[in-house]
């Protein structure tokens, strides 16, 4: 889960990270009663996209009616497609110098990595392709961690200066405090500022977390989760339960196990090119079981895409004999009645494939078609799709 | 021959009084796979009964420890059926307990207990394989896994993958020729074996003719593979890749499974398999094709 930047400040003031949280508002009166506070400030549009500054979501205000005009302005436009409804107001301390630092998870070395650099922060990507020697990477075994004397070789590696220097060694360390205590797979903060009087500071902070680890130790990371920001179908997935991404397409999906789910996707794209250009609708992995409960849910959050134009469940019978998949799909009709509208192509194969066929063929089922590959079935579902 | 798994492999479920460790125990069993015992510490010195592939009663004990089920037992393979907060406590165990090779079956692991426990392995006699993944399956001698054993049986074909069902998939598809092993490596963001150490033993293992690699967006394993099989694999590799309509910065149900920026894409991969004489099929039966097209000319 990515967090937003007034989500990753709280944790990093909450590890002892230097930081001003400011104040996020909703509105722009309350943006201009929050400006009436701190005075001088910025107002920052709140998204979980990059290049905000570029896309006009962050303006200066040096009075409060600045800051009820550029709320005004950034509340409800769109950044990179999403819609900024939430903004922070937070004190103008303009920077000395800026610096970029991150923890990250290193997936190719099975290790995490420091990525820091003296030499600009915001310009960050510039850097690294005009001088990449100014970028520091430094990888940090899991099993060590980063104490006191690895953060100050950290700090001697990337050059802090002598001002900020301690600092920046106790920053650090509690930037790592933020990255495992809090199980994120990613903790950046760009700028790192030295602002006047050599004082250390995370103007800007970004936060990705580790859902698995949320889903077992983190009750309190729900609280980040913010409902209208969020895909209504995909909201409505998540609590049922159903692993379901949101796609721009005519054709649902419904398979089990990740990788089939994602070739599935694939294949329909492919047909697509057949059948006007159709999509695939959706990620879904009903999983392993696939009984006529989930199955139901899985159809009931497809069927209330307005874009959905046909249906491909697309299950190998594996542990789940395809037997049991037919009677899921049955019974899944069953509990949605006359709610199923939409036409439904199934392909099952492996165990008990034959059982599983003519179970769905004895149920005759007005809207169900059964094709033997999955191929196939992508191409009849796109050619539904685009009758 | 076969790869990591065979005949003679001695394996325990650690987790095995749970209930995906007692269904999976039992078709483990079923698989004709020598299962010798479990683990669990609360109910150290139970006993628990399954059938074997002849339908014969089988009782087998539960250990408080890994450490003791391998002096009792002689086990040198663990399968773990272990809630994703105790996976990490439970592998460190079994790695403190020497075992040679540890499976990891469970799903929603966070990706730092796995980081730390790949840490700890280093120096360590133990191969870990997954987490996140459906297991290892040698056909007609072994399965410490999930993967179904009706599918298919012996032959000439190694698989690795980072997808359970694909694997399936793909057993299915080339039923007919058989698999030396195939083994899920799991679509975690960090796991323990990787596509390229199932390659070097692959191409090492006489009974495997073909390899066949299914990999998925997110990181750059595919990539590294390729850059190995071109310097290092002799035999002949086919290939696949799932995510092609994926889009950027969202989680497919693999935690690993994302594109990031231009970076882990489906397309990328492909070409760098590619450019490593690899053949890599559009869609799964395409795959299978030109596997068989290989095979058959053999």
């Amino acid at each position: 889960m990515d967090l937003m930047e007034y989500q990753a400040k709280k944790l990093f003031a909450k590890h002892g990270v230097a930081v001003t949280e400011g104040v996020v508002v909703e509105t722009a009166e309350d943006a201009r009663k929050a400006a009436e506070e701190i005075g001088f400030c910025v107002v920052k549009a709140q998204v979980k996209a990059g290049g905000r500054g570029k896309a006009g979501g962050v303006k200066l205000a040096k009075t409060a009616d600045d800051a009820f005009e550029h709320a005004s302005n950034i509340l409800g436009m769109e950044i990179k497609g999403l819609k900024v409804n939430r903004v922070l107001i937070t004190p103008a301390t303009p920077p000395v110098e800026e610096y970029y630092f991150s923890f990250l998870l290193d997936r190719s070395n099975r290790q995490y990595l420091c990525i820091a650099s003296v030499e600009g922060g915001v310009e960050i990507e510039e850097v690294a392709k005009t001088n990449p020697d100014a970028v520091k990477k430094i990888g940090i075994d899991p099993g060590k961690g980063v104490d006191e004397a690895k953060a100050r070789e950290i700090a001697t590696e990337c050059g802090f200066p002598e001002p900020v220097f301690e600092q920046a060694v106790s920053m650090i360390q509690s930037l790592y405090t933020v990255f495992t205590e809090e199980d994120a797979t990613l903790v950046e903060v760009n700028p790192l500022a030295r602002l006047e009087g050599d004082k250390l500071e995370a103007l800007d902070g970004k936060v990705s977390l580790d859902e698995n680890a949320s889903e077992i130790r983190h009750e309190e990371h729900e609280q980040f989760v913010i409902r209208d920001e969020e895909d209504p179908l995909e909201a409505k997935a998540k609590d049922k339960g159903l692993n379901y991404v949101k796609l721009d397409g005519q054709v649902g999906i419904i398979g089990n196990g990740a990788g089939l789910v994602m070739s599935t996707l694939d294949v329909v794209a492919y047909a697509g090119e057949n059948h006007g250009g159709v999509k695939p609708a959706n990620f879904l992995d009903i999983g392993g079981g696939a009984n006529a409960q989930v199955m139901a849910d899985g159809l009931d959050v497809i069927l209330n895409d307005e874009q959905v134009k046909s249906v491909f469940v697309n299950v190998f019978g594996g542990i789940t004999a395809c037997d049991e998949v037919a009677k899921g799909i049955v019974g899944a009709l069953d509990i949605l009645g006359n709610e199923a509208t939409k036409p439904l192509v199934v392909r099952l194969d492996g165990n008990n494939v034959d059982l599983g066929r003519q179970i769905l063929s004895e149920a005759n089922h007005p809207l169900v078609t059964i094709v033997d590959t999955m191929d196939g079935g992508a191409d009849k579902a796109a050619e539904l799709a685009n009758a | 021959m076969s790869i990591y798994l065979n005949k003679d492999s001695k394996v325990i479920v650690q987790g095995i009084t749970g209930g995906m460790g007692a269904k999976h125990t039992a078709l483990m069993l079923d698989s004709g796979a020598q299962i010798v015992g479990g683990v669990n510490a609360r109910k150290a010195g139970t006993t628990v009964t399954h059938k074997d592939a002849q339908g014969a009663d089988v009782e087998l004990p539960v250990f408080g420890t890994v450490a003791e089920a391998m002096k009792e037992t002689g086990a040198n393979v663990s399968v773990l059926f272990v809630p994703p907060a105790f996976t990490k406590d439970a592998c460190i165990e079994a790695i403190d307990a020497e075992m040679p090779l540890i499976v990891v079956i469970t799903e929603g692991v966070p990706v730092q207990d796995t980081a730390e426990v790949w840490s700890y392995l280093q120096g360590k006699a133990t191969r870990m394989i997954g987490p996140n993944c459906p297991g290892i399956i040698t056909p007609g001698e072994s399965l410490a896994g999930i993967t179904p054993h009706t599918i298919t049986g012996k032959g000439p074909v190694g698989l690795v993958s980072k997808s359970g069902t694909l694997t399936y998939q793909m057993m299915y598809e080339l039923k007919d020729f058989g698999f030396s092993t195939a083994i899920g490596i799991g679509g975690d963001p960090i796991i323990g074996t990787t596509h390229i150490d199932a390659l070097e033993a692959f191409e090492k293992d006489d009974e495997t003719k073909v390899i066949v690699m299914i990999g998925e967006i997110g990181g750059d394993a595919e990539e590294r593979a390729a850059a190995y099989i071109k310097e290092n694999i002799s035999k002949p590799v086919v290939g696949y890749v799932a995510g092609f309509t994926a889009p950027e910065g969202k989680t497919m149900g693999h935690a690993g499974a994302i594109v990031s920026g231009s970076a882990g894409t489906a397309q990328a991969k492909k070409e760098a398999l590619e450019a490593a004489g690899v053949k890599v099929g559009k869609t799964p039966s395409e795959t299978a094709a030109l596997a068989r097209e290989i095979l058959q000319s053999l």
